[in-house]
């Protein structure tokens, strides 16, 4: 498997640290209720089919990665900087 | 037996090999199957489970019969195919699964037990008494059955494995593969052709005929003469390409070193990892056999394998060589024998239309029903239409039409398609993205097909990495139709094999059909056809074709099984290569590693690092002895500890105190310059994540350690915690673990030892407790912390690592001169759970703040990562089990970690359980055991007595609970 960080172009899997769903950005307010911080937390999606998740540029530059793939075909879609993703958001 | 004149075996190279101990002689270019062909050899294996006399069938790496193993002692190689294995002289090759010799092997008794031991056997037989499965029948089964077997010993064989990135990559150098190198790399792009065989060119060094007006295998040596003169051409010989994975990525398996006496420091084996921007696969096709009475006879070959040997080998398999064919190609095989002077006994053409005999007799419309011959064919009886015949013959050249080796176009989970002009199954277009397919393996058989196609793929694939295509001509060469009439099993009584290797016949496969096994996959795995290590290359479209037929459906509907990685075998040895004993995980050693060596410390692993466990002196036996006398020596003088391997993480800008608030659960920014403050770092659902110190050296200047253990979570952690969530805070950070060494000095003596080695004063003005501040260490700029991990006065003093063996050695010289000295981990250990710190065994992921009595420090004046979620019901209250420390009150004195406890009158049960030890030692100070605990509602406790019941070990200790500070609990010593 390759992922192409924006940082240093394509490289392979091992590079990377995989973590997890990119909902992990959208971290709840501390008084948001139990409902959205158990489904911030815990509750997580096994879709076939298109998916958004975080990957850690650990043996390479440090970046988070959200990458854009597709679980049934293996195809990557996109990857984005999360750092980038998040400011817009902001 | 060797044919004069033909060939491109090297005659004036004789080689001499050994065959079961018998001296062969072949010549340079000859493989063991060729040689002993050559020599007349047939016999040169027993079948898989009914130990049947087996000769060699093919000429490639899809041979399921000549197995065999190479070498001897550590380097004995079991399994290698005898068509892939090339001599050389002092080749040793044994013959495998036999006993007591390939010619008497006495477990051929199987063979009369067949009967019993058809599909499935192991599920129906042997049932009876219960218990004999596992203790008689299954160890005499396993016994009887297999393949050959290891050598037992270290593999001393060296292994490499390599990456290598090419724009093209061309996986198989027949016509269509050469052809598409040599496009692509004209074409500007870089190319990389990978072929299993030792000599490229594929079919071409097999056949007789002629490209471009010369001879084929010649036409296909210029042609690699040419590719090997470009320079963005990299030609792999020997290569296998095993497995198609994603994005471009292939796995390849090179051998090295197999075919040379003297390796001369060569690895055997190089596992590739290769990465094409584009593959164009022209891996052949496979020729199918046909499923017979007795097809598996020594000297029933490949039609194909047979031409190979006679025009590649000049070996004749055969002295009277009889052909059994449904296609034109059988054909080609008498032709070329007749050519040079073999005798063709006939060509037996299963169809009733067929091209006629030059100079052969050809019976149309014949099927084989039967071959006679147990060691080596001797007879093969055929059936027409007016009756059964039998012909005298030492040969049968069987083709039963091509299979396109479509294998790894369905690594990425894609299924192939039927077609009904080849009767087989092609490659879909697109099943792994990048691959497209050329040649036989595509279905097109024809050597001008090929070559267009080779050349036609090539031209797209370069196109679509933005160069130009250029135009390839494509030479005149064989263009015949491919005339096949399907035929994969002849109907009659007896024992016809579909699956050679794992002997498997079309009986089992109608077993397993009438069993109700109708799906392929069940079939497969029932009959266990295609689970050989030739993974079905030859048997499988056969099975499932007989399977189709006993079902009722057609070939199409029944499916293929899934085809998996690798395409041949591929030994562990050379996947892992590089992970054996030293290379196995990386070593981290720390500065002072050498000292700790010389003074004779055990090194134990901490993760990557290694840190000595003690330093034992002459008169010291046991390891408790001198780790009592480290503590000792810290709590009454000075001790030096090497602290490097914690995590160390340089962290500024002008929102780092920001950036700690958020991921420490208590306040960072209120510390002042020149302060050290203890911080508990919590995962966003709530439990304790790491713990350490971290100090301030600037107003925008934060130096962060953590545990050994998590330095590398952690950083990641904190990246995680900028990047994904606070993106908009200006700061940044670095690990710099390896940038310093760092040494813990801890004693009542610590710092009268500093004030010989440390250029400034300290006092507790400048150093109070928790201070920090930079100092000069022999004219070398360094940083002193003034933190305490052991309870007692200390410090931890920091120089980059250039520096750190000689300060090392300095600071223990200093404290030897003050009665004190290096103490190790198990001193440390001991020290902290007197003084009830914790570790990572306390903190093991399952703990929250509140357990280990610090929910006070969770601030409840700011957010931070874990603080919602530490507030959950249930992470907190009575029902937790809470940090306690444990003293042994009873007769028995010794504690053991992970021991459970009880109430003292409860049965020690798992319904009972209160809590369980997490650390325990032995204090000196004291003259007691110590233990750290997590006890039910344990604060409420102290002064209760529990038991502590360690079933694995039988220790059973009656303890009391008290508070887990044993020593020092006001920190008068720390602090003073």
């Amino acid at each position: 498997m390759r992922l192409t960080c924006p940082h240093c172009g394509e490289r392979d899997l091992r590079e990377f640290y995989y973590q997890g769903d990119a909902v992990a950005l959208n971290r709840p307010d501390p008084d948001a209720t139990d409902v959205e911080w158990d489904d911030y937390v815990h509750n997580r999606d096994n879709p076939a089919g298109e998916t958004r998740d975080l990957w850690y540029h650990e043996g390479g530059c440090g970046a988070w990665i959200v990458v854009t793939r597709n679980t049934v075909t293996h195809d990557v879609l996109c990857t984005e900087l999360a750092s980038d993703l998040k400011e817009a958001s902001a | 037996m060797r044919v004069a004149g033909k060939g491109c075996v090297d005659r004036s190279k004789p080689v001499s090999f050994t065959f079961d101990g018998r001296r062969v002689q072949g010549f340079a270019g000859d493989t063991v199957a060729s040689a002993l062909l050559a020599n007349d050899i047939k016999l040169v294996a027993r079948s898989f489970k009914y130990h049947r006399p087996r000769g060699v069938m093919g000429a490639g790496s899809e041979e399921a019969n000549a197995l065999v193993t190479v070498g001897r002692g550590a380097h004995q190689e079991p399994n290698v195919r005898a068509t892939m294995q090339e001599i050389y002289d002092g080749l040793e090759v044994r013959s495998q699964n036999r006993w007591p010799s390939l010619d008497v092997d006495l477990l051929a008794v199987n063979d009369l037990a067949a009967p019993f031991l058809g599909a499935g056997f192991y599920y129906k037989t042997f049932m009876w008494p219960k218990a004999f499965w596992e203790r008689v029948y299954e160890p005499v089964i396993r016994r009887s059955a297999g393949l050959g077997s290891l050598s037992r010993e270290h593999n001393a064989d060296l292994y490499e494995k390599a990456f290598a990135f090419c724009d093209v990559l061309v996986i198989g150098a027949g016509p269509a593969g050469l052809m598409a190198a040599l496009t692509a790399a004209r074409a500007g792009a870089d190319v990389l052709l990978a072929d299993e065989d030792s000599t490229l060119g594929g079919r071409l060094n097999g056949e007789c005929e002629d490209i471009d007006g010369i001879a084929a295998a010649e036409w296909a040596a210029d042609m690699v003469a040419e590719l090997a003169s470009l320079p963005n051409v990299r030609l792999m010989p020997r290569t296998t390409v095993t497995g198609a994975y994603d994005h471009g990525t292939y796995g390849a398996l090179e051998r090295i070193s197999h075919h040379l006496s003297d390796a001369s420091g060569r690895p055997l084996e190089c596992f590739w990892r290769i990465v094409a921007k584009r593959t164009i696969l022209c891996a052949g096709a496979i020729e199918r056999p046909i499923a017979f009475r007795n097809n598996d006879r020594p000297g029933i070959m490949s039609a194909a394998a047979v031409r190979t040997y006679v025009n590649r080998y000049g070996v004749a398999p055969g002295r009277a060589v009889t052909v059994f064919t449904n296609n034109d190609d059988g054909h080609r095989t008498a032709r070329d024998l007749k050519a040079c002077g073999v005798h063709v006994t006939a060509v037996l053409d299963s169809r009733n239309d067929g091209p006629s005999g030059q100079g052969y007799p050809v019976i149309y419309g014949a099927e084989v029903c039967d071959a006679g011959g147990r060691k080596a064919l001797e007879s093969v009886t055929y059936r027409t239409v007016s009756g059964e015949e039998k012909l005298g013959t030492d040969c049968l050249a069987v083709s039963g039409g091509w299979n396109p080796a479509v294998h790894l176009t369905c690594h990425m989970n894609g299924r192939p398609e039927w077609r009904d002009d080849i009767q087989s199954f092609g490659p879909v277009e697109g099943m792994v993205p990048g691959l497209t397919t050329a040649g036989a393996c595509n279905g097109t058989f024809s050597t001008l097909g090929a070559l267009q196609e080779g050349a036609d793929k090539a031209n797209d694939a370069v196109q679509a990495l933005g160069f130009k295509s250029i135009d390839a001509e494509v030479p005149a060469a064989e263009d015949a139709p491919y005339n096949m009439a399907p035929l994969w099993a002849v109907a009659g009584r007896g024992r016809a094999w579909l699956d050679f290797q794992n002997d498997v016949t079309v009986k089992d496969v109608k077993q397993a059909a009438k069993e109700n096994f109708r799906s392929v996959e069940h079939m497969k795995r029932y009959t266990t056809q295609g689970m050989a290590p030739d993974q079905g290359k030859t048997s499988s479209m056969g099975a499932l074709a007989v399977l189709a037929d006993a079902t009722g459906r057609g070939i199409p509907e029944t499916g293929t099984t899934t085809f998996r990685p690798p395409f041949v075998p591929v030994s562990i040895a050379a996947l892992g290569a590089g992970a054996q004993g030293i290379g196995f995980a990386p070593e981290r050693l720390t500065t002072s590693h050498e000292a700790s060596v010389t003074n004779g410390a055990p090194m134990i692993e901490a993760g990557l690092w290694y840190r000595p466990s003690y330093y034992p002196k002459a008169d010291e036996t046991k390891w408790r002895q001198s780790c009592d006398r480290e503590v000792q020596m810290v709590r009454n003088a000075v001790g030096v500890c090497d602290v490097s391997t914690l995590g160390k993480i340089d962290i500024q800008g002008p929102d780092a105190a920001v950036l700690l608030d958020f991921v420490y659960t208590n306040t960072f920014s209120t510390l002042k310059v020149g302060k050290v403050r203890y911080g508990l770092m919590l995962r966003e659902d709530g439990t304790v994540m790491d713990d350490g110190t971290t100090a301030r050296l600037g107003e925008d200047h934060f130096v962060m350690t953590t545990t050994t253990a998590a330095a590398g979570p952690v950083m990641r952690h904190l990246e995680y915690v900028h990047q994904c969530l606070r993106p908009e805070l200006d700061v940044s950070m670095v690990s710099v673990t390896e940038q310093w060494a760092q040494f813990a000095v801890a004693g009542p003596e610590s710092r009268e030892m500093l004030a010989g080695i440390v250029g400034e004063e300290i006092d507790t003005e400048t150093f109070p407790f928790m201070g920090c501040g930079e100092i000069t260490v022999g004219g070398v700029r360094g940083r002193l912390f003034r933190i305490s991990f052991s309870g007692e006065h200390a410090y931890e003093i920091a120089v980059p690592a250039r520096y750190g063996k000689s300060l090392y050695q300095a600071l223990v010289q200093r404290a030897e001169a003050l009665g004190g000295g290096a103490y190790g981990m198990e001193a440390l250990n001991v020290l902290r759970i007197e003084k009830g710190f914790i570790t990572h065994s306390e903190i093991h992921g399952r703990t929250t703040a509140f357990d280990i009595g610090l929910e006070r420090m969770v601030s409840a004046k700011k957010d931070c990562i874990g603080k919602t979620m530490s507030e959950r019901p249930g992470l907190y209250g009575d029902e937790r089990e809470q940090l306690v420390g444990l003293k042994p009150v009873g007769p028995v004195k010794q504690l053991t970690a992970g021991a459970h406890l009880f109430e003292v009158d409860a049965e020690p049960v798992r319904e009972n359980e209160q809590g369980y030890t997490t650390s325990v030692g032995f204090s000196p100070t004291f003259e007691s055991f110590l233990g750290l605990a997590f006890l039910r509602n344990g604060r409420a406790r102290h002064g209760e007595q529990v038991m502590m019941v360690d079933h694995l070990r039988g220790v059973t200790t009656r303890c009391e609970v008290c508070d887990p500070v044993f020593f020092d609990s006001d920190g008068g010593r720390m602090r003073g």
